[in-house]
């Protein structure tokens, strides 16, 4: 939002993305003007040189002309081809989810956004985040739809209910940029906004080690697990287990009842949670209560936390560059905005308090419990 | 006085009995067949909503001088930015061109003596009144505040506003719409005059008849959309809303199946008048006839195969996204080629730049900056960042504004003196023409500079920075609002005090031009005979262009 570059009124650059987007909108003004200057010119020409001389002369009549036609016809695809082609490659590098990064969840609602780090650190209409660092969103909402709208990044996704949305942006310069919520929400639409603080890795670690409150969406996801809901009592494993086996299962492939699979994604569980009955894993009855007006989104966001920790799969929560080990997208590369982050991000096992985030001494670039599946 | 026959500008000594004068009773007025009494009852009602919109976009115009939700409240300014939206385009954009210059002029201009189902016409417009008044007791009882789009679920559940009243308003009112559409279609086919054939219809009829194709197919859809919604609201069925078991991006594929659609509705109109203007003020046939003809068709069918890119950013898969923007670019070839095809047109007339021609030469100038920030917001990556900002609003007021709003008033003044056998003040005329073309770009261009620096729609408030340019759109605004004044006044001032037309005052072959003005009830004296192309100006389309510079230099003297 800052008008400090180069062209006036111009918004400011702040993701690997920013000048893409940018170089795009160059080259559509670019055109727009090659386009028009001919076509005004014309007019303002014919206008003047064809001005009425005479009341109610008659001009020789013209017939149209297919060679016109065609070339008018023509030359417009073929620039319009080149807008979309270049459009397609801005876009399929904004909405891939990168394989590795900083996760981040967001929950929408009237009219705030509650933003948690995967180190517990939890904050409202702000969000901290390092330099160069990727960084990934999974966004939801308690009530309407919202936009999560950061204009010095050049991206935004809407925050649809009873689904989870994506946005990754990997920030370039430290500061404090508008984040906007662009979907109208109601009453106080406009005022749910904030900012994003972009910092330096030193200062970010810092921050985080500052701002530790609580449990990190891992534990608070076992505690509900465990204690609160009483998932476990089914869950749990062992003899008595009536409920499907969790460990291992996140993006892998679930074979359900009538020999359908699916791939268990965060969308997946998510539904598992509330709609129990929808898909039923093979060798088990369909005997789950719905947890329904039980749990809150965020409290979701934790369970799916949880049972992705018991697949060695979670967030990292620091700027841990050069993590990215796995490979293994084929499963959800068919599409990437609804894919979700299959890849093994070496992290903390089960068990292990995720605490890593929460040390600033943790050597960035060194995760801890290097037990990397996959 | 039709076929070939010499035909002049006619002033003739007695006044005859014409539409107007033909029963002057209220029930001779609500109970018409008539359509041209029809259309009047239209340009009253349309007139109004358009006054009513108009105040609301002033009141936005004025909260958004100053960065703080002063002036109203954020909740009353999220009323106003509805209820601007609905009025606008329910009420005005989608009605205006067709309803009225539509109405008035379609039959006419293919010989006919009515509309081929008078009634029908007479019930779309009680269903347009029904419709409308349902929605004013909404916004009377307290008002809506979910933005035109009505979007899912804050339209259902979440909003205690009175979404019922004006969505059940916009429900019958579409039905108004479905029979205007019908109308036209059968009377294009069945009513013309013998010799009008297809391709000597004047291209207005080609776009009006575009439009209909539009009207029948997609306002069902809406229709629907808006009935899912109050069963959702009402009864609490879970369609839209996921809370109980809805789908809230459902909503916005249905709303986008027909709301984009209506775009064309909102502008394929236009693109008729704009064709007509700009052919018959130059006094030179149309360039490329055939090619403005079925561009008209090409954009309505392909108008129904990229509602999908009001969601590129809505959680559709990326692959839906990409083939969306690849037929928004190809939906923009047919606009081009209507834009070449004009200016061609304009090389070697006689070009005349009376009031309607001012209007159809600003048209071109809003219509191309309007058709090329559609190629930014088609362009899959440009358009996450403009999405749901201002550059989008700048864009769609270019367009259905800049485009339909502009091409509406050159068509009444143009058809003025044919409606009302009243010359308007020429002078006054193409200042308001002038004013409308600085103020409109004065109020939207600096938004495109505010969408790309990230501003979004429908916020009462927005950070210190931005002000500037918004302040200069709320001056531009206020220029705007005065060009559009104007007209109420030297038009009604011409009724009373105007000078008489004659039947042909700019001397052009139309049919509608060889009828008397005001017309007669039954439109021709005679059934009229075709024998010209279209737009003919020469001496074999029997203009009698002498006895109209004899009369024209006798006025001057």
């Amino acid at each position: 939002m800052q008008t400090n570059s180069w062209v006036p009124f111009f918004p400011e650059q702040a993701s690997t993305f920013a000048w893409q987007v940018d170089a795009l909108y160059f080259y559509l003004i670019l055109v727009s003007v090659a386009f028009s200057i001919p076509i005004v010119a014309a007019i303002f020409y014919f206008g003047i040189r064809y001005r009425e001389k005479e009341k109610y002369a008659t001009p020789e009549e013209m017939h149209g002309s297919i060679v016109l036609e065609t070339v008018w016809s023509i030359i417009p695809f073929v620039i319009s081809m080149t807008i979309f082609l270049g459009g397609a490659i801005v876009f399929y590098n904004q909405y891939r989810l990168p394989e590795d990064g900083m996760e981040v969840y967001v929950v929408g609602k009237q009219w705030m956004w509650k933003i948690q780090h995967q180190g517990g650190q939890r904050e409202i209409n702000e969000l901290h985040v390092p330099v160069d660092t990727n960084v990934k969103l999974t966004m939801t909402t308690e009530d309407v739809i919202h936009d999560f709208s950061v204009p010095a990044f050049r991206t935004k996704t809407d925050v649809v209910p009873g689904r989870y949305t994506y946005l990754w942006f990997n920030a370039t310069k430290p500061g404090k940029y508008h984040l906007f919520c662009a979907e109208y929400c109601g009453l106080n639409h406009s005022g749910m906004g904030g900012y994003v603080y972009v910092m330096e890795k030193d200062d970010f670690a810092a921050w985080q080690s500052g701002n530790v409150s609580g449990q990190t969406p891992v534990e608070q996801g076992r505690d509900l697990f465990e204690n609160k809901l009483g998932c476990a009592s089914c869950h749990a494993g062992g003899p008595q287990q009536r409920g499907a086996k969790l460990e291992g299962i996140f993006g892998h492939e679930v074979k359900l009842v009538g020999g359908q699979t699916v791939a268990a994604d965060e969308a997946y569980i998510r539904e598992s949670i509330l709609n129990p009955g929808a898909k039923i894993v093979e060798g088990y009855q369909p005997i789950m209560p719905t947890f329904k007006g039980q749990v809150t989104e965020e409290q979701l966001l934790a369970l799916v936390s949880y049972i992705k920790s018991l697949s060695g799969v979670a967030g990292t929560t620091t700027s841990s560059t050069g993590s990215g080990a796995g490979g293994a997208t084929g499963a959800n590369s068919s599409n990437p905005v609804t894919a979700t982050n299959s890849t093994a991000v070496p992290t903390a096992n089960r068990g292990q308090a995720n605490r890593q985030g929460s040390n600033p001494n943790a050597p960035a670039g060194a995760p801890s419990g290097g037990n990397s599946n996959r | 006085m039709q076929s070939a026959d010499a035909i002049s500008p006619g002033f003739p000594e007695t006044p005859k009995l014409n539409y107007l004068t033909n029963g002057s009773t209220l029930k001779s007025w609500l109970l018409t067949k008539d359509h041209k009494r029809i259309a009047i009852m239209y340009l009253i009602s349309v007139s109004a909503f358009f006054f009513m919109g108009g105040l609301y976009a002033a009141s936005i115009r004025l909260e958004l001088l100053t960065p703080a939700s002063d002036l109203m409240e954020s909740g009353t300014y999220n009323k106003a930015f509805t209820q601007h939206g609905i009025l606008m385009i329910f009420f005005f954009l989608i009605p205006s061109i067709p309803a009225v210059l539509g109405n008035f002029l379609l039959p006419i201009m293919i010989g006919a003596k009515d509309l081929a189902l008078p009634r029908i016409n007479l019930l779309s417009l009680y269903i347009y009144w029904v419709g409308g008044a349902l929605t004013l007791f909404g916004l009377m009882q307290g008002g809506v505040d979910t933005g035109w789009t009505f979007y899912t679920p804050y339209s259902t559940t979440f909003s205690n506003t009175y979404v019922m009243a004006v969505g059940l308003g916009i429900f019958i009112n579409g039905f108004s719409s479905i029979l205007t559409g019908l109308n036209f279609i059968v009377t294009v086919h069945t009513m013309r005059a013998p010799g009008m054939t297809w391709f000597r219809l004047p291209l207005f009829v080609w776009a009006q008849y575009a439009t209909s194709l539009v009207m029948i197919l997609g306002t069902p859809v809406v229709a629907i959309t808006v009935l899912l919604l109050a069963i959702e609201r009402f009864a609490r069925v879970g369609i839209f809303d996921p809370s109980i078991g809805g789908d809230p991006i459902l909503f916005q594929h249905m709303f986008w199946f027909y709301s984009h659609p209506a775009v064309y509705i909102m502008v394929l109109p236009g693109m008729g008048v704009v064709s007509e203007l700009i052919s018959n003020f130059s006094r030179k046939k149309i360039f490329g006839y055939e090619f403005i003809a079925f561009s008209s068709i090409a954009i309505a069918v392909f108008g129904f195969l990229v509602w999908g890119h009001h969601l590129f950013v809505s959680g559709q898969s990326i692959y839906a996204g990409l083939v969306f923007s690849f037929l928004t670019m190809v939906v923009a070839i047919p606009s081009a080629i209507k834009m070449f095809n004009w200016t061609a047109t304009l090389y070697k007339g006689s070009i005349d730049f009376s009031t309607p021609m001012l209007y159809g030469i600003g048209f071109m100038g809003l219509f191309l900056i309007g058709g090329l920030t559609g190629l930014f917001l088609g362009s899959i990556g440009l358009v996450v960042h403009l999405t749901d900002t201002y550059f989008v609003v700048s864009h769609f007021h270019y367009v259905m504004v800049g485009g339909q709003v502009i091409a509406y008033l050159g068509g009444i003044h143009y058809w003025w003196p044919k409606m009302t056998g009243k010359m308007y003040s020429e002078f006054w005329g193409k200042i308001s023409a002038m004013l409308v073309f600085i103020g409109f770009n004065l109020t939207f261009f600096p938004q495109f500079i505010l969408g790309y620096q990230g501003m979004p729609r429908r916020y009462a408030s927005y950070p210190a920075e931005l002000q500037v340019l918004n302040i200069f759109s709320s001056a531009g605004a206020s220029v705007l609002g005065v060009g559009m004044l104007m007209p109420v006044i030297y038009l009604l001032h011409s009724l009373v005090y105007g000078k008489p037309a004659g039947d042909n005052p700019w001397m052009l072959p139309g049919l509608e031009w060889r009828t008397s003005s005001p017309p007669p009830t039954e439109n021709f004296e005679k059934m009229p005979v075709v024998t010209w192309e279209a737009y003919e100006f020469g001496e074999e389309s029997g203009l009698d262009l002498e006895e109209a510079r004899r009369r024209d230099a006798a006025t001057v003297r």
